[in-house]
């Protein structure tokens, strides 16, 4: 009888944390298309502040513009022209997301009218100088983690992800706070070797566009030194008329400004 | 030469003194957005800077200056949309105090050497004919090609003068005249420049950089600059540039064809000694995609000299030239770039034949490398890079060292070096040697 208990208890707990596997991939999976891949395409504006442990301030302005290629949750391309500061004002940033291996990158840079390809193979690293990644940016690859559901209340799940490769990232896992309601990631703590926290995002609005819930202010803190990026984005369009051929050359040399300046 | 120096550090400090105020100037987030949705479009829409920038020779030449640059540059910038055209203008406004001392009128303008009080660095128009076609008119600045400050088939002007004495590296690229149409298709897109006058390089002839001149067996300096027949004859003495290109998904091909002149001084005119543009004409090709964590560039060029030039000592050989390059990230904000470049002379017996035995002469191939490292630190806002070239065939280099720091939004500051080094005065990059300098520069924008 106690065998027998403990075998159907011994079943439950597989067949739970199984669920529970299960349960977290699919929330990932969501999260991950409520963050980079709602609508077919999509527009936006981000003023960007950087501001170091003085409190000490940098903008950066642009307009991003994003594309998936299909309606799968894979591949993409992403065109961000530079408007402020002066020093990159008129430069463009091409990429093209890719699944299964590293991104193309493309930067144009006016003043010399050269379209450099980016030798780019570590995706951690600062974004336009701020203190999110590119890879905050464009997403992380689903399957570069393991997930796991570790958590949940009323309002969210809470998904730890482990690196599946932790020599090619410097965090040793991270934890997000995933809305039950719209899926969108509206925390994320990573941390470090020693198990602390050392850089957390944060959701610090949202707003239903074109029907999609977005992300309208974001923030991305340093822990270690307590200096942040506060990203803010407004004129968003879903949807909108947005060829293929604007991710290509000719549209890094002359940029397409009705698209990217109208409000 | 006091009168230079002291010029040259009152314009930094006084543009330090000027940004200063700025670095704290915090701004607010709202009242950024709210500027933005204003939306009301000035008449005209005016960007640009201020720069001073001065700079030593780190050893004496006694054919130039102690100073190697001291200037004060403005640079004015604004485009303007009318209907289906675009209008760009940017334009320079340089005081320089090396040129003002030698030359008589301070206020002279020459549009083609960038020399005098204003360098214009693009007038141009820009508008879609069709929705498969771009086309730009007007003074434009102009680069194709895989090389990484080597060029093959990017055969548009080039200021080796800036380049040399410390200026931003966009100035590398001079400006042109011309007009390019591209047409775009999924198959082939096609870009064609042609250049109603011919638009030499800013080369080195000795005014602002001294070199070895073969023919005179000694250095040339500011006393004593070449003279060149530059041809400049509209309509005649023109250029075109074409290039043919596509993606095979991320890989890139093109094909280039140029017909034209040797951009820099490529022969002497038999009894005057003066330095001529032979005839060019060249075939190309490249390719660029990513290959083991990083991108690979592979291109070559064939260059057709003027007529009958391999018997003509003084005129440049025919050449094979080849390039191959390869840049990845090494570490984090860490790029590392290596490339190779081999310059071939093509009828080196007709070349060696076509010199008296005592003369200079230079070996059959040429061979070039190259290595970059370029460092980003404290949030991207400090960049130290490090560019060298090597020739092991002339045994001499170039080595280029820059440090920025972006002091805020508005204010940077750069500083660096030139150091051309070698064994022997008449190999390409060691006739330069007494040119090596430092410089540093600070610069205010504002738009």
């Amino acid at each position: 009888m106690k065998t027998t208990i403990k075998i159907i208890g011994g079943l439950l707990l597989i067949l739970s944390s199984n669920l529970n596997a299960q349960n977290a991939q699919e929330i990932v999976k969501k999260a991950i298309h409520a963050s980079y891949y709602q609508g077919e395409n999509f527009k936006t504006k981000v003023n960007m502040t950087i501001i170091d442990k003085l409190g000490r301030r940098r903008n950066r302005n642009i307009t991003m513009l994003r594309r998936d290629d299909s309606e799968k949750d894979d591949t993409q391309k992403y065109y961000v022209y530079f408007t402020k500061p002066a020093d990159v004002r008129k430069m463009v940033f091409l990429a093209w997301k890719n699944i299964d291996r590293g991104d193309d990158r493309w930067l144009y840079l006016p003043a010399m009218d050269l379209v450099k390809r980016i030798a780019a193979s570590d995706e951690r690293t600062s974004f336009a100088g701020s203190h999110f990644f590119y890879e905050d940016v464009s997403g992380r690859n689903f399957d570069e983690d393991t997930h796991e559901l570790v958590e949940q209340d009323e309002k969210y799940y809470v998904i730890k992800s482990i690196p599946k490769k932790p020599n090619k990232v410097e965090f040793s896992y991270m934890k997000n706070w995933v809305d039950k309601e719209t899926f969108i990631p509206m925390k994320a703590e990573f941390f470090g070797a020693n198990g602390t926290v050392y850089r957390t995002y944060s959701v610090l609005d949202t707003a239903v566009v074109d029907g999609f819930t977005t992300v309208i202010d974001s923030q991305m803190e340093d822990n270690l030194t307590g200096s942040k990026t506060v990203l803010n984005y407004h004129t968003i369009k879903y949807n909108t008329d947005l060829p293929e051929n604007i991710f290509t050359e000719r549209f890094l040399r002359r940029p397409p400004l009705k698209l990217l300046l109208q409000l | 030469m006091k009168k230079i120096i002291f010029i040259g550090l009152s314009i930094l400090t006084t543009i330090g003194a000027y940004t200063q105020n700025n670095v704290l100037d915090a701004t607010d987030k709202a009242s950024i957005i709210q500027d933005e949705q204003k939306g009301k479009e000035p008449l005209l829409d005016i960007n640009g800077y201020f720069e001073g920038r001065i700079g030593f020779r780190v050893q004496n030449d006694q054919n130039q200056n102690y100073t190697s640059i001291s200037e004060f540059r403005l640079q004015l910038e604004t485009e303007k949309e009318l209907g289906p055209f675009m209008f760009n203008i940017v334009s320079d406004f340089v005081l320089d105090p090396i040129t003002m001392e030698d030359a008589k009128d301070i206020y002279k303008v020459d549009l083609d050497t960038g020399e005098g009080l204003i360098d214009m660095r693009q007038a141009n128009v820009v508008f879609s004919p069709f929705n498969f076609a771009d086309v730009k008119i007007g003074r434009q600045i102009l680069t194709w090609g895989t090389g990484d400050l080597i060029f093959i088939n990017d055969l548009f002007a080039k200021d080796w003068k800036s380049f040399f004495i410390g200026r931003n590296d966009e100035y590398l690229k001079a400006p042109t005249d011309a007009a390019k149409v591209s047409i775009f298709s999924k198959i082939l897109n096609i870009d064609v420049v042609y250049t109603p006058r011919f638009g030499a390089d800013r080369f080195i002839d000795g005014g602002r950089i001294s070199f070895y001149d073969r023919s005179l067996n000694d250095f040339r300096g500011e006393d004593n600059p070449i003279s060149a027949e530059i041809p400049d004859t509209w309509f005649e003495d023109d250029e075109i540039a074409i290039r043919v290109y596509r993606s095979f998904g991320t890989y890139e091909g093109a094909l280039y064809y140029y017909n034209g002149f040797w951009k820099s001084p490529a022969g002497q005119e038999i009894g005057t000694g003066r330095a001529i543009f032979p005839d060019l004409e060249a075939y190309g090709a490249s390719f660029r995609g990513p290959i083991a964590k990083g991108i690979i560039s592979l291109e070559g060029g064939y260059y057709k000299s003027a007529p009958g030039a391999s018997n003509v000592a003084s005129i440049r050989n025919d050449e094979l030239r080849l390039l191959a390059g390869y840049e990845r990230e090494i570490a984090t904000e860490l790029t590392f770039g290596i490339q190779y470049n081999l310059e071939h002379k093509l009828d080196y017996e007709a070349y060696v034949n076509g010199l008296p035995d005592w003369a200079i002469k230079d070996e059959e191939y040429r061979h070039i490398t190259t290595l970059r490292l370029t460092k980003r630190l404290m949030q991207q806002n400090l960049k130290l890079s490090l560019f060298n070239y090597y020739s092991p065939s002339d045994e001499d280099g170039y080595l280029r060292l820059r440090a920025s720091y972006k002091i805020s939004d508005v204010a940077k500051i750069d500083g660096g070096s030139n150091f051309f080094y070698g064994n022997r005065n008449h190999t390409f990059f060691n006739q330069f040697n007494s040119n090596s300098n430092v410089y540093l520069g600070l610069r205010y924008e504002f738009n």
